[in-house]
């Protein structure tokens, strides 16, 4: 038998029986609509937090206290101002080096008030981190020098405290302290879970005041060059543990932070799909079942057809095509309801999508797959029906 | 007669396995079915006849003795080869005509074609043809439940014939039809037979049976009578 005439065969069969075939091709729709739709959003979050990574800025180090393993203690930093310094001589530049020491505040003007992350920083920020100014200008390095009150407001916050007024020049308290803004941020949105427009950045040395310590957080390095990034982590993390010898420290680059963050949501992605590929099976055992009964019913029609000629091989073909067929359908039309799901919630929620070819490729391919895999029994029972018998049934 | 013989069974048996036991359905037969022969087959239900002809039509296989059907010995042929030697030589009808319900004349006649691996356009072509041959050249599209039981019929036995079968089994073709359009399907095989084809009915009753050339009685699985219809004897009640 040709493949064509099968085909046709096996879409007239499918035509036939029109509600049975659309509600068994509904299982692999529905798995495999949840693949294609989980698979993208699980790219689509893995994209955004990549680009949100690298949108910090290339060849970033950070230096943090403690060791970077897991199952260590969250360690008190002992990093304090006069540490920056001696990284700095290694780095050979100080506009290069950042650090950071944060606390939760009240920010209060007038009678608004908000809740905001309050980070102490050198006037470095802007320049090793990737950070735009709305409007205003940057703390400057006698701010720093001397603790002067002064604030840049990320444009979540100047928002709540200012609505739509202008808070260049204005005051805020913070901590109960009075603080005179200078400028605002660019608005930057969510990242990684945090609101990165909820930050107000004041000169480190006005923060330790305010917090009542020395301390410092963490260090940022924007390395001079990528290559020497390794040696460098290296060298700061060695001088660091001469000036420290009770603690441990620990220097992280960019692209192992991207690595780690990509392997956990490959990992988060692949257990979605997995989950999902179960419905996808269940539909398999569906059209299985579908095909038995499908066999059963046309006993005549197979016994006729072997009467006047149909190897068990031709039977068998028409009655796995027809699987297939129905796998495939189902298959085509999940990856379309998969696709609009995935586009759906990219568009009306903050939950990013993106469509990748080769997870709608897979779509396919493992629908077909499911076809064959679960059409293979009730064909080769097709196939291997005696005639006689058949021709015999009513 | 110069042609070989169509099909040739030598003491040919068939026994079923039901649930350990042996069940004997035919315990030797032995029958040639000649090129262009007119043969009936009768006997009482249980006799064996359905057997005998499935055997015959190489739907099934004997459990003991020869058979040779298109000068092969079917014991020697695979599943695929026996498909390929029904395909090609024999033509089935049924008493219940065993047409796909959803699918026009046409394409009913043209189904074993499919498995000879002939092209659709050429199939409808000798499906057509063969459907002006039985006198439904007007009927080609139709769909089976628009046609009575001898359209259907009719259209049974061009599906037999598009092939150019050796041999056309008819398994009580007039069974399911009544007298006058049994009548003139007999007279439609009957005129088939003349042009060569080999024609086994297979049937009880008596009056369509002496129509054949000859007529074979079987009982208990064993063919009891073979004679010429003129022998068997005039005044035997049907």
């Amino acid at each position: 038998m040709r493949v064509a005439e099968a085909w046709r065969v096996a879409l007239d069969a499918l035509r036939a029986n029109r509600l049975r075939s659309v509600l068994t091709m509904l299982g692999v729709v529905i798995g495999v609509a949840a693949v294609v739709a989980l698979v993208a959003i699980g790219t689509g979050t893995k994209q955004q937090i990549e680009q949100q990574v690298e949108g910090l800025g290339s060849n970033l180090l950070i230096v943090v206290p403690g060791r970077l393993e897991a199952g260590s203690a969250p360690s008190v930093s002992t990093l304090s101002l006069d540490d920056v310094d001696a990284v700095s001589r290694i780095v050979g530049d100080r506009s290069r080096v950042a650090v950071t020491v944060a606390s939760g505040e009240s920010v209060r003007a007038g009678s608004r008030s908000s809740f905001a992350s309050i980070q102490g920083v050198l006037e470095t920020t802007p320049t090793v981190f990737v950070r735009r100014l709305d409007r205003g200008s940057y703390l400057t390095r006698s701010d720093v020098n001397t603790a002067r009150r002064v604030a840049v407001l990320g444009a979540g916050v100047a928002a709540q405290l200012f609505g739509d007024r202008d808070p260049i020049g204005r005051q805020i308290t913070i901590g109960g302290v009075r603080f005179r803004v200078i400028g605002t941020f660019e608005a930057l949105g969510q990242s990684l879970g945090v609101d990165r427009d909820n930050e107000v950045h004041i000169p480190v040395t006005a923060a330790q005041r305010l917090l009542g310590t020395e301390r410092i957080d963490a260090l940022a390095i924007r390395a001079p060059d990528r290559e020497r990034i390794d040696t460098l982590g290296d060298d700061i993390v060695a001088a660091l543990g001469k000036r420290h010898p009770e603690s441990d420290f620990s220097a992280v680059t960019q692209e192992q932070i991207l690595g780690v963050l990509g392997d956990i949501l490959g990992v988060l992605t692949g257990v979605l799909a997995a989950i999902a590929g179960i419905s996808l099976l269940v539909g398999g055992v569906g059209v299985s079942n579908i095909m038995l009964v499908s066999v059963r019913e046309r006993t005549r029609e197979i016994g006729l057809r072997k009467a006047v000629g149909a190897r068990p091989r031709d039977i068998g073909v028409q009655f796995l095509l027809e699987a297939v067929l129905l796998t495939t359908i189902g298959g085509v039309i999940g990856m379309a309801l998969g696709i609009s799901a995935a586009l759906l919630v990219d568009r009306l929620s903050p939950v990013p999508a993106a469509i990748t070819w080769w997870s709608l490729a897979l779509a396919f391919g493992v629908s077909a797959l499911v076809g064959i895999v679960f059409g293979v029994v009730p064909a080769q029972r097709a196939g291997r029906l005696d005639p006689v018998v058949a021709l015999r049934t009513e | 007669m110069s042609a070989p013989p169509a099909i040739v069974a030598t003491n040919v048996s068939r026994t079923y396995e039901l649930d350990g036991v042996s069940v004997p359905a035919l315990r030797g037969v032995s029958l040639t079915v000649a090129a262009g022969d007119y043969l009936a087959i009768v006997g009482a239900s249980g006799s064996g006849k359905s057997t005998l002809m499935h055997l015959l039509g190489g739907l099934d296989r004997p459990t003991g003795g020869t058979l040779v059907i298109g000068g092969r010995d079917v014991a020697t042929l695979s599943p695929p080869e026996m498909a390929r030697l029904r395909n090609e030589t024999i033509g089935f009808v049924f008493q219940s005509f065993h047409l796909l319900t959803r699918t026009t004349a046409r394409d009913n006649v043209a189904l074993p074609l499919v498995y000879r691996g002939i092209g659709r356009r050429e199939r409808r072509a000798r499906a057509g043809a063969m459907l002006e041959r039985v006198g439904l050249g007007h009927r080609m599209d139709h769909r089976p439940n628009q046609m009575s039981g001898g359209e259907q019929q009719r259209v049974a036995i061009a599906r037999a014939l598009v092939t150019g079968p050796s041999v056309l089994l008819a398994d009580e073709p007039t069974g399911n039809l009544d007298t006058t359009t049994g009548q003139s399907v007999l007279a439609l095989l009957e005129s088939l037979n003349a042009e060569g084809v080999a024609v086994v009915l297979v049937t009880h009753d008596r009056e369509v049976a002496e129509r054949a050339h000859r007529q074979i009685v079987m009982r208990d699985g064993l063919i009891v009578d073979a004679a010429p219809v003129a022998a068997t004897g005039p005044g035997e009640p049907a």
